[in-house]
């Protein structure tokens, strides 16, 4: 229980997905003009990675992992679907993303309109493909992972709401007009990665 | 006074449109508004505010509040010097050898502030704002007093130009310009801001005192609990050893393991180490109050930033909440730490960590920037308690950073803005409740 309390808040401040690894980005830089849809955005990136990570979880575990079909019939344990591996997490994760997509028309007609694309487009956030691939890498459990994608989005949901705060603060700034726009939200997502390293290093 | 008016009026024709040097007009504007009040009066349409303070009041009142810590400082510096040497010297002494080593850093930190802030006025079209004497005297108590000038400078125009011009100017920026600074250094050059740096030695090393060492009682405190847990560590190997390596040896690793764990289950073990530093009681409590230790210009005395503190809730110009509640978040959590201590850290007594380091220096001039912190005044109580908790997490959980005050600061300035906006929006909800139509 304390292993996965520490993994939770690790993933959430420490190995941040988008301040430690720079994952998400697209979405992260494009609705983060007001924290009423980062928040909407960031509960529906929340949602994808807590049922990918696992579902992903059990299809590499019970389908590609070498030797994972053993379960079927004893003769398959030389069998390696590992090559299938990005095809197979890429489907689970657009399936899913097809499922928010309709609960959040049926749920906030308003919220689905102000997202827009970018609601889609959360099939190809790099940060839930990424935590997918990192709980492979690193071999954890069933419960890690489901804490490691929930807690993964809780941090992604920090920082985007953290930067449409300042971005909506920031409409009263004189920002030179080159930097307007993606220029001076790329600056602010570098000086908030400068503040974000108070956590890198802390062991828990 | 009139000699130099004179030659304010004799230039301004070239100053103004049309002129020669028209495009250098602020420049000008700026140099005149600094000797002379400005004449300039709002327009009789509209609404009219009628008060005595303005920015360059606003700004001075600060610079005011720093002189007890920039004067103490430079005393300090030479204080330090003089111990590490191990020769006397009289007040004033001390004071003029910090002086020599303090004030080239003020004045280069201003030349190249100031400089690059005279660059964007020009291109920009926009008035100098006061905002970078502040800023401009914080960077050199933020910093020890042996940084190279040209990383002075550097830090200054990165901290100018990327944290504030890139916004618009004073006023507009997202995080405190003088902390970009301090952690623009922390992570370009670390060597000049980290481990023995922070006292003036002679380049002849043979007339350093026996037994000098420079180290911060954070750095200290931090050392001494990983050596604590590497021990434990060699422990925990020692006794493993014992069960799976049946020989001779046997007895002999055992005593050893032993000895290791009775070091170890020694709960003072911090404050013994920074008691046994080799200037005796140099890091006692009362001692680390008034500031005579190692440590950046200006932070390392609690009692100086105490005498600013009062001169910035005095005049206003300060929040007295986000002062109170930053000590208050920072005792709290050191409180916290003792009461389940996981390492030797955590069991240093909650109120030294209000006197070690920079917490003081940073809770009154950096957390109480009006421009980056909590707009709101409940947000100012959640701003500070949180900077309080998070200085003492990353000190007492962070080894890569043994001063926390500096990144803790700089985190709740990201996160100032969405603490305003659930603060009103807390607040449109509760009036909407109350609303009857």
């Amino acid at each position: 229980m304390g292993e996965l309390f520490s993994l939770g808040i690790r993933s959430i401040f420490i190995e941040n997905m988008i301040f430690a690894y720079f994952l998400g980005m697209c979405s992260f830089l494009a609705v983060s003009k007001k924290v009423s849809t980062a928040i909407g955005l960031g509960v529906a990136v929340i949602f994808v990675l807590t049922i990918t990570a696992p579902l992903d979880w059990l299809i590499q575990e019970y389908v590609l992992k070498q030797g994972a079909l053993v379960w079927i019939d004893p003769a398959f344990a030389d069998v390696d679907l590992e090559f299938l591996q990005f095809i197979m997490f890429i489907a689970v994760i657009a399936s899913m993303v097809q499922l928010v997509e309709m609960i959040i028309e049926k749920v906030s007609p308003a919220l689905y309109g102000t997202l827009g694309i970018f609601l889609p487009l959360i099939a190809v956030n790099c940060a839930i493909l990424g935590a997918s691939l990192f709980m492979v890498q690193r071999s954890y459990t069933l419960p890690e992972a489901t804490v490691f994608g929930f807690s993964s989005g809780i941090g992604w949901l920090l920082a985007i709401v953290a930067l449409a705060a300042i971005r909506e603060k920031l409409r009263y700034s004189n920002v030179p007009d080159g930097l307007k726009g993606l220029g001076i939200t790329m600056l602010i997502t570098g000086l908030m990665g400068l503040a974000f390293k108070s956590f890198i290093g802390i062991a828990i | 006074m009139k000699f130099i008016r004179k030659i304010f009026d004799n230039a301004k024709p070239n100053f103004d449109k049309g002129g020669k040097w028209e495009k250098l007009y602020f420049v000008f504007e700026a140099f005149e508004t600094f000797f002379f009040v400005p004449d300039h009066t709002t327009k009789e349409t509209g609404v009219q505010i009628k008060d005595a303070i303005d920015m360059k009041r606003l700004m001075n009142t600060v610079i005011v509040a720093m002189l007890p810590c920039l004067l103490f400082g430079m005393w300090n510096v030479g204080h330090q010097h003089f111990l590490a040497i191990g020769q006397e010297a009289d007040l004033w002494g001390k004071f003029i050898f910090g002086a020599i080593q303090v004030v080239p850093i003020v004045i280069v930190s201003y030349a190249a502030g100031l400089g690059t802030e005279f660059v964007f006025t020009t291109i920009r079209r926009h008035p100098v704002n006061e905002g970078y004497l502040v800023t401009g005297m914080l960077i050199p108590l933020v910093v020890p007093a042996t940084l190279p000038l040209w990383q002075v400078a550097m830090a200054a125009i990165f901290s100018v130009v990327i944290a504030k011009e890139a916004f618009g100017g004073t006023g507009m920026n997202i995080l405190n310009v003088a902390l970009t600074a301090r952690a623009f250094l922390y992570f370009a050059y670390p060597m000049q801001i980290s481990g023995e740096v922070w006292t003036v030695l002679p380049e002849d090393k043979t007339e350093i005192v026996a037994g000098y060492s420079g180290a911060t009682p954070l750095a200290i405190a931090a050392e001494s609990s990983s050596l604590a847990s590497t021990a434990r560590k060699n422990t925990v190997e020692l006794f493993n050893k014992k069960t799976d390596d049946p020989s001779a040896k046997n007895e002999a690793l055992y005593t050893a393991a032993s000895n290791e764990s009775a070091k170890l289950n020694n709960t003072h073990l911090v404050l013994d180490n920074l008691n046994g530093h080799w200037g005796a009681k140099m890091y006692q409590f009362n001692k680390m109050f008034f500031g005579f230790l190692p440590g950046s210009i200006g932070e390392t005395s609690v009692l100086m930033c105490l005498i600013g503190a009062m001169i910035l809730i005095f005049t206003g110009v300060g929040s007295w909440k986000i002062i109170v509640s930053t000590f208050v978040g920072a005792y709290a959590m050191g409180y916290l730490f003792n009461l389940f201590g996981a390492n030797e850290y955590m069991y240093i007594p909650a109120h030294y960590h209000l006197v070690m380091g920079g917490l003081a220096f940073g809770a009154v001039f950096m957390a109480t920037d009006p421009v980056t912190a909590a707009q709101t005044e409940t947000g100012k109580w959640i701003y500070g308690l949180l900077i309080g908790m998070l200085t003492v997490v990353i000190r007492v959980l962070n080894p890569a950073y043994p001063e926390g005050i500096m990144l803790a600061i700089l985190l709740m300035n990201v996160f100032a803005p969405l603490i305003d906006f659930y603060v009103v929006s807390a607040n449109k909800k509760r009036r909407l409740q109350r609303a009857t139509v």
